[in-house]
């Protein structure tokens, strides 16, 4: 207890961390599940199905699938960097994530900021600092595979992501410069309120910076490798890029950095341009606070009719537990205090799901890029209309000081 | 022990081990790897130093671009391991105990300096000097005319390098 007591922040960030460690492994998980699902259905199919009801145990057995494969690597291949590659791009993934804010600060529990890992007066840099370097999972697995595929995946990957970093940066600049700051909580609280003229609109970045957030959103479906600019493992012509050669769980740490990369710029997305944690509705409409919960209920209540009605043998006693969770689930978020306090979590989630669900829609639509449509679309439309952006936004905040001072 | 102490030593440690490496290492992304490390560690030392804006450029500079500029062109030349030679007899007899006495005095210089006791002190501790917002008003206004002059210098070099680097039009 002594040590406990001595450090409590030390043990406070152990614990936080712990916990989302497990919530962002599981939601990566049944990231992939949403993903299948989502892109089944635009294509009129049903996506997995078998395991579980609607396939809602296919990432489990996923998970043990790649556990107890066999895991290949190639004699000529570098053992020390082949091993460490896949270490690198997860574990850069997942702390990206602990730096970022889930709800405000001065919620408590037990004296410490429960949905706050580590409050960092320059958090955004941090994170682009982190980012920045998980290029080298990529270019590195590429390298030591010594496979023909694998190395120009890799330096396709590596060329990609340099350039289209210089945009996403850039793009959030405007973001900076409106809020005055680099602190996340900062940026959130400058988006508080609504606008003078248009009182029902939340004052949320995306509304100024709305060419911002489209380069932004652009750039960093670029800089995560995803579907149209899926160039570094583009099966058709590379077999499967940077990790043709990865069997495994080392392939799996690949898939779950690449989820945790997407998660990490949907939230910077979130905070930057659609108001972090904070509410689209007015304090006053207290109702809200009772939206998790009346939602979780809802969701009971389908899973309930399911279970009564529709579901057989297995898949009914799943439906079961389910209905149960969402129940006991509900009923605690509408207990007032609990109430209160998850509402920055919940608007959170919602915003990050929601940009989750445009990046899965863009794979279930758009085309891949050609190589040279990428790099020119990069260089000579991303970055200068993102710096076209930039020199608006600031000519127009510093025009009135000009005028009157 | 203070753990800010523990780990300044632990990252000074590897760094120093990370120079080594640069320089023994016979593959040439190992040695990349190597800088990256150093680089790390140098990050986490100015993070220690109360210069947390200093920490997150360098990384995002120096490891995030230029070492991912070299790793590319390492990977796209396919460079192999590089070759070694006997060292020379002058290196060996003269160079080696030269360097040790460098060490030496530059770590006798940095112990006496009042820049390397103000260093040592600032472990820990926060920089006011540091701080964001102060740094930006003096790179903006104090030193704007280096600041931009280097910027200037830095586009001559790119420029430099491009017209070496075209080819002769045919």
């Amino acid at each position: 207890m002594g040590f406990i007591s001595q450090h409590p922040v030390l043990v406070a960030a152990v614990v936080k961390v712990a916990v989302l460690l497990f919530i962002v492994m599981t939601g990566l998980a049944y990231l992939t599940w949403l993903e299948r699902k989502v892109i089944a259905h635009i294509q009129s199919r049903w996506g997995p199905y078998n395991v579980g009801a609607h396939g809602l145990l296919q990432p489990l057995a996923d998970g043990l699938k790649f556990l107890f494969k066999e895991d290949v690597m190639p004699p000529i291949a570098d053992r020390l960097i082949y091993t460490l590659a896949p270490f690198l791009a997860l574990s850069l993934g997942l702390t990206a994530i602990a730096l970022i804010p889930f709800g405000p600060p001065e919620r408590l529990f037990l004296g410490q900021p429960i949905f706050v890992v580590s409050d960092i007066n320059l958090g955004l840099l941090f994170v682009f600092a982190i980012t920045s370097m998980g290029v080298y999972g990529v270019a590195l697995a590429g390298w030591s595979s010594n496979s023909k595929y694998a190395l120009l995946g890799g330096l396709r990957s590596s060329a990609q992501m340099i350039s289209y970093e210089v945009s996403l940066t850039i793009s959030v600049v405007g973001v900076l410069l409106l809020a005055g700051s680099l602190d996340f909580n900062q940026l959130i609280e400058a988006q508080r309120g609504y606008f003078r003229y248009l009182p029902f609109i939340p004052r949320w970045n995306i509304v100024p910076q709305i060419i911002g957030f489209l380069c932004y959103l652009t750039a960093a479906i670029a800089e995560t490798n995803r579907v149209p600019f899926d160039l570094p493992e583009a099966e058709t012509e590379l077999v499967a890029g940077f990790h043709t050669e990865y069997s495994a769980f080392k392939f799996a740490m690949f898939f779950m950095a690449e989820y945790a990369n997407m998660i990490t710029v949907s939230c910077l997305a979130t905070i930057l341009f659609l108001g972090g944690w904070l509410s689209p509705f007015p304090d006053t409409w207290t109702w809200q606070n009772y939206l998790p919960g009346a939602g979780l209920l809802l969701l009971a209540a389908y899973c309930a009719w399911n279970t009564v009605s529709e579901m057989r043998g297995f898949a009914r006693l799943q439906f079961a537990v389910v209905t149960m969770l969402a129940l006991g689930g509900g009923l605690v978020c509408l207990y007032p205090p609990v109430a209160v306090h998850i509402q920055g979590p919940f608007w959170f989630t919602a915003k990050i799901l929601g940009i989750l669900f445009f990046y899965i829609w863009m794979r279930a639509t758009l085309p891949r890029f050609r190589y040279d449509q990428l790099m020119s679309f990069g260089w000579k439309l991303l970055l200068p209309v993102s710096i076209a952006n930039l020199v608006v936004t600031a000519f127009v905040i510093v025009w009135p000081l000009l005028r009157h001072g | 022990m203070n753990i800010a102490i523990l780990m300044f030593f632990v990252c000074a440690l590897l760094a120093v081990a990370g120079a080594v490496v640069l320089i023994l290492a016979q593959e040439p992304i190992h040695s990349a790897l190597a800088l990256v490390l150093v680089m790390m560690a140098l990050a986490v030392l100015y993070l220690l130093l109360g210069a947390p804006f200093i920490a997150a450029v360098q990384v995002i500079v120096y490891a995030g671009a230029v070492m991912v500029l070299f790793v590319f062109v390492i990977m796209l030349l396919n460079a192999g391991v590089e070759e070694r030679t006997d060292f020379s007899k002058i290196a060996k007899f003269a160079g080696v105990p030269l360097g040790f006495l460098l060490l030496l005095e530059i770590a006798h210089w940095l112990a006496h300096s009042p820049i390397g006791t103000a260093i040592a002190n600032g472990v820990g501790s926060s920089n006011e000097a540091a701080d964001t917002a102060n740094l930006s008003e003096m790179l903006f206004r104090q030193y704007l005319f280096p600041f931009e002059a280097t910027s200037i210098l830095i586009l001559i070099a790119i420029l430099g390098a491009l017209v070496l680097a075209r080819k002769e039009p045919s």
